[in-house]
């Protein structure tokens, strides 16, 4: 086997428009020649060519959602900066470590150039006079092809003093993260690259835009958002919003992960594509593995409230998600097919967030291990009724009033959307909750069964063969 | 006596020219330092700190707060199976047992001739390749316990020491920025606007 296999899996050879992901065929797509010859840094010329609000007004134009969870546009961030404070900076989020989520690294170790290039673009449009790319220390291939390509770009005079002979000058300073999922959040990642542990800061005051790195106004965008900026310059505003929907244009790479037969991540047409069309589609998952019954399934990473077939038919759509009750966040979509535990499935989740909570709020450090332990005695069969109230009863501490959840018609439920209220600094608390909640309320009758038939179901129901009898 | 040696030393000071204040540089010389030694030492957190200007206090502080850093030796090869959701439901509790037989220690724990060490880890962006591992951060993917053992002879063999370098070291191709081409730190007591950019942006 090799232990390298980067390059296996990524499978989308559907017949789509391609914006960020139009040189993955390539073998050496991450090399500066490859670039050039593929209309690289065509982008930043034809900004360079106009003047910094030209620039900026095409990007809100374009109406680019924020790829990194949030879907904020990034036209309208970058507009919400003070106009009279500098310097200003341009943190790149490249943290990717939300569960479910994968296409960031790819971008990075795929096409780094790319990404550059829309850096770049952004320091122009929006004056930010120096750039942070953060990626995520277990990233060491993502590392070593921008490093590799900052490198170029700099002998090429794409990036430094007075760029392609202008006076727009920026460094790009490539910085190295060390494992700590908390530090994705904008301001965590912020506290980071300042040194320091990576703990969420108030908003208010501090929005970045406002208040971020060293105090300065300071833009955070996640790495593939940067990376849709060079094809939008080449093929302007027009052309972009032409693709998707009006309040979603453009492409979104999402990474279908779990039971389906063609696991992948696939650059999609934003706004339009059914999770239907994804999970069933030819030209990407090929259905549910095994010819199995699809269960159950996240639609926006790890945090995201579930969704079952009753929702298939609702488009890749922030707004329609949301009312739905759930959200896309970052583009990471988990299946679960009908043999999945689902009570171990959510233990997965809520100890992950459990383990990444920094501690700074009671609600989120206390009630995560608490949902954990509760949750863990129930899934190995020791748990009592109590216990499910007691799981609704932290989560009400955690996120007061109605959480969000999908309808189920067979369960008479109608849908309660986002968002929630909350008690805690950032969203780690409340993701701890989210798969907890989504479980008990789509799927109680699972917990009741664990709870009256104490230790008759092997937790490894979750396994896609089954364990061996007494491997427990 | 694990300071940084003198060539890491001219590379952290590289690196902390890049940011407009040293303590940003943190993070990446604690690298430097467990690339050196493979964990970090009591000496080296507080040679980072002199060199970035903080105390050791808070340079350990910024340490603890992040899985990557080691403050006890591990072994040559960390072994990291991610455990998350994802992972989870295509078997990697199973590929988690069958990793600790095979090495013959529980996960947290190192081989007895130093050369593994096991641990769960989490999300590894590669949800779509489940069950994946990563070994030195290089990852592994839709491993399957035979792979598993495959990847253990090898690295036993050293026939992957090309590909995945000891604990400790993870881009093997650094950022060098050329003096004649570097813009320059841009700190904030910078005052006005940048070169290019219209002081009244029109936004
Ligand atoms: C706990 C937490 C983790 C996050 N992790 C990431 C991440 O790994 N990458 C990312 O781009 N955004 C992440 N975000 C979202 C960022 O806070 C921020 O919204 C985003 O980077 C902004 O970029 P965008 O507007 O281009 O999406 C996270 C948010 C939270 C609350
Ligand atoms: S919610 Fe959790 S992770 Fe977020 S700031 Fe509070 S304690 Fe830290
Ligand atoms: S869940 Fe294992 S890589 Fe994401």
């Amino acid at each position: 086997m090799s232990t390298y296999r980067w390059a296996a899996g990524y499978i989308d050879d559907g017949d789509r428009p391609k914006i960020v992901t139009s040189r993955f065929e390539y073998e050496d797509s991450y090399t500066l020649e490859r670039y050039h010859a593929t209309g690289g840094y065509d982008g930043l010329k034809r900004a360079l060519a106009k003047a910094p609000n030209e620039v900026h007004d095409e990007v809100r134009g374009a109406t680019i959602l924020g790829r990194g969870g949030a879907g904020f546009p990034a036209g309208t961030k970058w507009g919400l900066m003070p106009a009279d404070k500098y310097p200003r900076y341009l943190v790149v989020n490249g943290d990717e470590s939300e569960p479910g989520t994968y296409k960031d690294r790819l971008l990075m170790e795929r096409d780094p150039h790319q990404l550059i290039e829309g850096c770049l673009i952004a320091a122009y449009a929006a004056g930010l006079a120096q750039v942070f790319l953060y990626i995520r220390g277990e990233m060491p291939l993502a590392h070593e092809r921008v490093g590799q390509a900052l490198n170029e770009a700099y002998a090429a005079g794409y990036i430094g003093k007075n760029i392609l002979g202008t006076n727009f000058s920026v460094d790009i300073v490539l910085h190295w993260g060390a494992g700590a999922y908390v530090v994705g959040e904008e301001t965590a990642l912020i506290e980071s690259l300042e040194g320091k542990r990576g703990e969420p800061r108030l908003k208010p005051p501090f929005f970045p835009a406002a208040i971020g790195l060293y105090g300065q106004p300071t833009i955070v965008n996640n790495v593939e958002t940067l990376s849709n900026l060079p094809w939008l310059l080449v093929n302007g505003m027009e052309a972009y919003t032409a693709i998707g929907t009006q309040t979603s244009p453009g492409t979104r790479m999402v990474a279908v992960s779990g039971h389906v037969n063609r696991p992948g991540v696939y650059e999609i047409i934003n706004g339009t594509t059914t999770f239907r069309d994804l999970f069933y589609g030819e030209e990407f998952c090929q259905g549910i593995r095994n010819g199995n019954e699809l269960k159950a399934f996240v639609p926006g990473g790890g945090s995201a409230p579930w969704f079952t077939p009753d929702q298939l038919d609702l488009p890749f759509e922030g707004r329609l998600v949301g009312a739905a009750g759930s959200m896309l966040g970052s583009g990471a979509i988990m299946v679960m097919d009908h043999t999945t535990d689902i009570p171990a499935a959510a233990l997965t989740l809520t100890r992950f967030y459990a383990h990444e909570s920094c501690g700074q709020c009671t609600p989120c450090r206390e009630g995560g291990t608490w949902l954990e332990r509760v949750l863990a005695r129930v899934v190995a069969g020791n748990g009592t009724p109590a216990d499910l109230d007691q799981l609704m009863e932290i989560g009400e501490s955690i996120c007061p009033g109605d959480f969000p959840h999908a309808a189920n018609e067979a369960l008479g439920l109608a849908a309660t959307p986002f968002p929630y209220k909350m008690t805690t600094i950032c969203f780690v608390g409340p993701s701890a909750y989210a798969p907890v909640h989504s479980a008990l309320t789509l799927f109680r009758s699972e917990f009741e069964a664990k709870i009256t038939r104490r230790n008759s179901i092997p937790v490894a129901a979750i396994h896609s063969t089954p364990a061996p009898a007494g491997a427990h | 006596m694990a300071r940084l040696n003198d060539d890491n030393v001219r590379l952290a000071q590289e690196i902390i020219g890049r940011y407009p204040r040293p303590r940003s540089a943190t993070i990446p010389l604690l690298h430097l330092a467990q690339e050196q030694e493979g964990y970090l030492t009591q000496d080296a957190i507080k040679h980072v700190a002199e060199l970035v200007g903080a105390t050791s206090a808070e340079v350990l502080g910024t340490a603890t707060f992040y899985e990557m850093f080691k403050f006890e030796p591990v072994g040559k090869y960390l072994i990291n199976i991610c455990g998350t959701m994802s992972c989870a439901l295509m078997g990697a509790e199973e590929l988690m047992h069958h990793a600790e037989e095979r090495l013959g220690v529980k996960a947290g724990g190192t081989t007895s001739d130093g050369l593994f060490t096991l641990e769960h880890a989490e999300c590894q962006a590669a949800c779509t390749e489940a069950p994946c591992l990563q070994v030195n951060y290089r990852h592994a993917f839709r491993v399957t316990n035979a792979d598993l053992d495959t990847l253990i002879d090898d690295l036993r063999a050293g026939t992957l020491d090309g590909e995945i370098p000891a604990h400790g070291t993870l881009a093997r191709v650094r950022q060098s920025i050329p003096a004649d081409k570097a813009a320059g730190v841009v700190t904030p007591e910078q005052v006005g606007a940048p070169a290019w950019f219209p002081a009244k942006d029109p936004s």
